[in-house]
Formats: structure tokens, sequence, C-alpha cells
């Protein structure tokens, strides 16, 4: 049962992903990433992480994926359906890709998990709960890293104000 | 219970479409949405990783590298709204100022 769930998520994820990334319509192209990520999300659940699952959702689906339809529309594209959609060099890309997939899958294939830490068990995970123990580790072992992550958006959010800000004359 | 390594097959299989996406398409926001299946075939790889080995740290950087796929997403697209306003132009091979 868990197994043929794992197949429907590992097919429908592969299968947006392509549909992306070969959509000739860029609105096309940011709703079948939507369906990915709405897939991931239950991908997470299976992996016992609910708060992860919940955050992907809350952020990609919710937030990215808002931005890029936002500037999707704010773009005129409307002859972009006819343009070629791919360079030129299109078949080595497509040898490079399948090169990775071919080198990597063997190790990957023969993969066993050797130590384990502790500090995210089964039984952790039913008595407190996901979120409880993500935030306990979060804002006591990865404090500076969260402040910094922090720091990181409110610069992007300047940034990308600043970028896109229109330039009068006499001012930089 | 789901074997580790399919979950890193899939993570893997998903990067590689991702590359493709990033180094064969013409349209800017397309590559940025390849960027961002990218970080989600790693983000995949993380979270098997972490509930494996019972690590909370998997699943912490998970946390993170979505807050950074965030702020990168934001001036990526701006970058590119800035591009189309300079040139009204998204595609990166009509892009030829900076070759020299």
């Amino acid at each position: 049962m868990e197994k043929v769930l794992f197949g429907y998520l590992a097919l429908a994820i592969l299968l947006s992903a392509l549909f992306a990334v070969y959509a000739g319509n860029v609105i096309r192209s940011v709703l079948w990433l939507l369906v990915l990520f709405l897939h991931q999300a239950v991908l997470f659940l299976t992996l016992q992480a609910e708060f992860l699952a919940a955050v992907q959702i809350i952020v990609y689906a919710g937030a990215v994926l808002v931005l890029f339809l936002f500037v999707v529309y704010l773009i005129n594209l409307r002859e972009e359906v006819r343009l070629p959609r791919f360079l030129n060099s299109y078949p080595l890309a497509f040898l490079a890709a399948f090169g990775l997939l071919v080198a990597a899958s063997i190790p990957l294939w023969k993969y066993q998990p050797t130590l384990r830490i502790g500090t995210l068990t089964p039984e952790l995970i039913l008595k407190e709960g996901h979120t409880q123990i993500l935030g306990l580790h979060l804002f006591r072992d990865y404090l500076l890293a969260f402040e910094i992550a922090g720091v990181l958006l409110l610069v992007a959010v300047l940034g990308a104000v600043v970028l896109v800000r229109r330039i009068r004359e006499g001012e930089l | 219970m789901i074997p580790t390594s399919w979950y890193l097959e899939l993570a893997l299989a998903l990067f590689a479409v991702g590359l493709l996406g990033f180094i064969s398409r013409r349209n800017v926001i397309v590559m940025l949405l390849s960027i961002e299946i990218m970080l989600n075939a790693a983000n995949i790889a993380l979270a098997a990783l972490g509930t494996t080995l019972e690590d909370v740290t998997g699943h912490i950087l998970v946390f993170f590298v979505i807050a950074v796929a965030a702020a990168e997403a934001a001036i990526g697209l701006s970058l590119v709204v800035l591009l189309y306003k300079r040139l009204r132009e998204v595609h990166l091979d009509e892009v030829k100022t900076l070759k020299g």
C-alpha cells in the first residue's frame, strides 16, 4: 500500500516536472509546478514530516508560485508560444542530464543507512509532534542560522524593491 | 517501509529534469522554475535522509532551503522584470550585451 502510494507520487512528480519543462506556454509551466509542489507535500507526509508538508504548501504553492504568476502576467509573452522553446544545443543538454542520471543512479541505488543519530525517532514524533521537535532544535541549536535566514529574506525583499523601482531624472 | 534509495533515486531523477530545463530552455522564467525544481529535488533527498538517519538536521536544512528559494525567486524575478523593461525580451540567448 505504501509502495503504491510512493509509486503514484513519484510518477506524478516526475511527469509534472517534465511537463513544466516542456510546456510552450509559461503559465502552463507554472501550473504544472503547482501540481508538483502539492504532490511533494504528500511525499513529505510519507516521510513523517508534517511541518515540512505544511511549509511546502504555504511557501512554495502559496508565495513563490504566486510571485511567478504575477511576473508572467506582468510580461507580455503573447508571441512566446510560436518561438522556439529550446536552445540549439538542446541535444547536448539532454546528453548531460541523462549522463548525470546514469552516473549517479547506481551508487544511490546501493545506499544503505548506517548510523542513526536519534534526535527524530518515530516514537518522539508520535509523542511530541514533528513541529515541536523541529522548533526546539531550530531555536536552540540553529538560532544564528535562523536569524541569518531572516536577514537574508529581508535583504531579498528590499533588493527586489530597489531593483524594479522607477528611476527618475537626476537621481540614481 | 519504503527504502531510502527509492527516495534518493526520485530526487536524482527530479534533479536531472530540472537540470535539463535549466540548460536547454531559452525563457528566463522557465529557467528560474527549473532552479526551483532542482531545489525541490535536494529537499526530497534531505528529508528522506533526515527521516532515515533519525536526524533532525536534515529537516531543518529543508526549512532553510525553502527560505533561500523564496529569496532567490524574489531577486531572480525582479531581475527578469528589469531585463524585460530594458530589452523587451526574456530569452537569454538574445541577451548578448556582456558577450564582449
